[in-house]
């Protein structure tokens, strides 16, 4: 059942990922088993394939909204259960920066590896950052700039989680087009990746790694 | 202003259709000729990492009067005939137009002084950027930022612009997401229903501004559709036949500013450019492998073919080990130019076209779609009609039947996974109503209110 829930959802085919999640939690597999197994597995696979140029963005998209199907049906299980979420992003483009399709990817990317994910949209100011994060517990706060005058806002976003007192609540990872790993360290974040596909691994890692020290 | 038409190509011989050379040459306030038989560097320059406020702009001054000195005096010493400076204005110098202004100023004057000086003919292109996709939905005929857009088209134009040109983004707030969704149908709406309407609007504004200052309407590009769907396809985010695509799906937007009043030269990156020569005549601006500084392209060789004005796109000033990057590309896009100029003064401008096009042209489709004789062919499917949504529909429909042709022939070949998506998108297309109105209708629904107001396109 559960290798018939990751086709589907590898296939992005959303009305039978919603009918064999229905099926599987009738049949009494747990909610979890399910997400895990199931719904992430496929996840897991199609970011590969991504990784390894077997698909495009658009297809992963497309399994990504089967997916999200399939987790609309196992949400309030999962409440029930008292399954955590795998983790929790909030994600923007820094004060000034309208550009936002590479930060769309890294938000759906991060959906794939079942993170719970609250996009602030471009132009947002240092402390929507802050008052998001804490608002809803984040493990991660993602920011991104594309324009070189604007990517001095990132550290601006990180000196905005300093002031408040919370800056080591949260895994900063910052990227863009003119970004770089000495410029993160420059400005004090914990991660830079280059890439939607790099972005969402290394967020994985940072989630798991929480995870294990729970 | 009365409103120009196309129904046939500007060229009747594919012959004739070279860089350097256009059909409607435009001349500059000092008489710098583009598309008069020789093509000239466009240098573009930008900031290094920094902001800009009111307490950084003296440093952001003397940025530029260090990066202009540079450039200038590098074409000064390298006998460059003449070139175009284009200055593209920071989203804070378009928020802030007198910062725009008296940057704009700052390097107009220092070019008047090497003019005076040397005899070095320059022309200056003036960019705004166009701030209006800041909102959503977007606000795109009144407010504050269009005053300031207007604000400093015509003061720059007052102050010694030649050139007035804008990358405008009417039709990008839906376009966005169907770029990384390949979805081509959602884009055949942003390109044919709702940019060419708020194209027509804003060139009307600036030709009318140009007229008034005695500035020249230059052009458009298509930069925030077609450049942003090649940027993704070279990292792989979505297939080259997508991104091939679209570059033709851009055409009749960029038709209607010619329509409504620019005249060229075209901007930089808007590969686009090579189809409008074919159908107007009016002279190009082009960037490729000289514009790698800025981004990575798979056109390097073949959009400078039938171009009238060779470009960097932008550099930052940043120090490279000869010297600064601005200056570094100055000297590049120089020598470019050199040779090419050379090669028409030996009369072989069509062989150096002809090397530049079969150089890039088979080896990816974006490429092919470049090709000369593919963008006549193009070209007079589009001019067939008239309205921008049949062109466009018309155009990508042409386009996907040349693309598999080459595939099928192997003239063109391209990776295992692109293939399937010949098929993936002509069925998206074989979806879209023929007429407009039916079109809008069922798009209507689709479309995300709080992000797209399409009353602001008059639809």
């Amino acid at each position: 059942m559960l290798d018939q829930i990751s086709k589907a959802v590898e296939q992005g085919k959303a009305k039978l990922v919603k009918e064999l999640v229905t099926q599987a939690i009738e049949a009494g597999l747990s909610p979890e088993d399910i997400m895990n197994g199931g719904l992430i597995a496929a996840m897991g696979v199609v970011g590969d394939n991504f990784k390894n140029n077997k698909i495009f963005v658009p297809e992963m998209l497309i399994a990504s909204r089967a997916m999200a199907q399939g987790l609309k049906i196992l949400e309030p299980y999962l409440v029930s259960a008292g399954v955590k979420p795998v983790g929790i992003v909030v994600i923007g483009t820094v004060k000034q920066d309208l550009h936002d399709i590479g930060k769309n990817l890294v938000a759906t990317m991060m959906r794939g590896i079942g993170a719970t994910v609250y996009d602030l949209g471009v132009d947002v100011p240092d402390e929507a950052f802050v008052k998001k994060a804490e608002e809803v517990h984040a493990d991660i706060v993602a920011v991104s700039a594309l324009l070189t005058t604007t990517m001095p806002a990132i550290g601006d976003v990180i000196q905005a989680f300093e002031n408040a007192g919370v800056r080591n609540k949260y895994q900063i990872m910052v990227g863009g087009a003119p970004v770089n790993a000495a410029f993160a360290k420059q400005v004090g974040a914990d991660y830079y990746t280059a890439n939607a596909a790099e972005a969402a691994e290394v967020a994985k890692q940072i989630l798991d790694s929480l995870h294990n020290q729970e | 202003m009365q409103k120009k038409q196309f129904n046939q190509l500007a060229y009747s011989n594919l012959d004739d259709f070279v860089y350097g050379k256009a059909l409607f040459p435009v001349t500059a306030k000092n008489g710098l000729v583009i598309g008069g038989g020789q093509i000239y560097p466009e240098v573009n320059f930008t900031l290094p990492s920094m902001t800009v406020t009111q307490n950084t702009m003296p440093e952001v001054l003397s940025i530029y009067k260090d990066i202009i000195h540079g450039v200038l005096k590098k074409a000064h010493e390298l006998h460059a005939p003449g070139l175009v400076i284009e200055y593209e204005t920071l989203p804070q110098m378009s928020e802030f137009p007198e910062f725009g202004i008296e940057i704009h100023k700052l390097l107009r004057d220092i070019m008047f002084e090497y003019e005076a000086g040397y005899g070095l003919k320059s022309a200056m292109r003036m960019t705004p950027n166009d701030l209006r996709e800041i909102n959503r939905p977007m606000i795109l005929r009144s407010g504050e930022i269009v005053d300031n857009m207007f604000h400093m088209f015509r003061q720059s134009a007052l102050d010694g612009a030649d050139f007035l040109a804008i990358e405008s983004t009417g039709g990008k707030e839906v376009n966005d997401e169907a770029i990384v969704n390949a979805d081509i149908r959602t884009s055949i709406f942003a390109l044919g229903c709702m940019a060419p309407r708020d194209m027509a609007w804003l060139w009307q504004n600036i030709s009318r501004i140009a007229q008034e200052t005695g500035s020249i309407a230059a052009g458009d590009s298509a930069c925030g559709f077609g450049n942003t769907a090649m940027v993704l396809a070279e990292q792989g985010f979505i297939p080259k036949v997508y991104a091939a695509l679209m570059r033709v799906a851009t055409i009749p937007r960029a038709l209607a500013a010619i329509e409504n009043g620019a005249v060229g030269p075209s901007k930089d990156c808007a590969y686009e450019g090579i189809y409008l020569k074919a159908i107007t005549g009016t002279p190009i601006a082009l960037e490729g492998k000289t514009a790698a500084c800025a981004h990575f392209s798979p056109i390097g060789n073949i959009s400078a073919a039938v171009a009238d004005l060779w470009s960097n796109e932008s550099v930052q000033q940043v120090k490279l080990l000869s010297g600064f990057a601005p200056v570094v590309s100055t000297e590049q896009l120089i020598y470019d130019c050199r040779l090419m100029n050379k090669a028409t003064e030996y009369g072989q401008a069509k062989l150096m076209r002809d090397l530049l096009v079969d150089s890039d042209a088979y080896l990816d489709p974006q490429a092919y779609i470049l090709k000369p004789d593919v963008v006549f062919e193009i070209s007079r499917e589009i001019v067939k009609v008239q309205d921008p949504f049949a062109r466009t529909l018309n155009a990508v429909r042409l386009a996907l039947e040349i693309l598999r042709k080459a595939v099928s022939s192997k003239e063109i070949s391209i990776d295992d996974r692109e293939v399937h998506w010949l098929d993936l998108l002509s069925s998206q297309v074989d979806e879209i109503p023929e007429d407009e109105e039916a079109f809008i209708s069922e798009m209507r629904d689709e479309i995300d209110a709080s992000k797209c107001d399409l009353s602001e396109y008059g639809l």
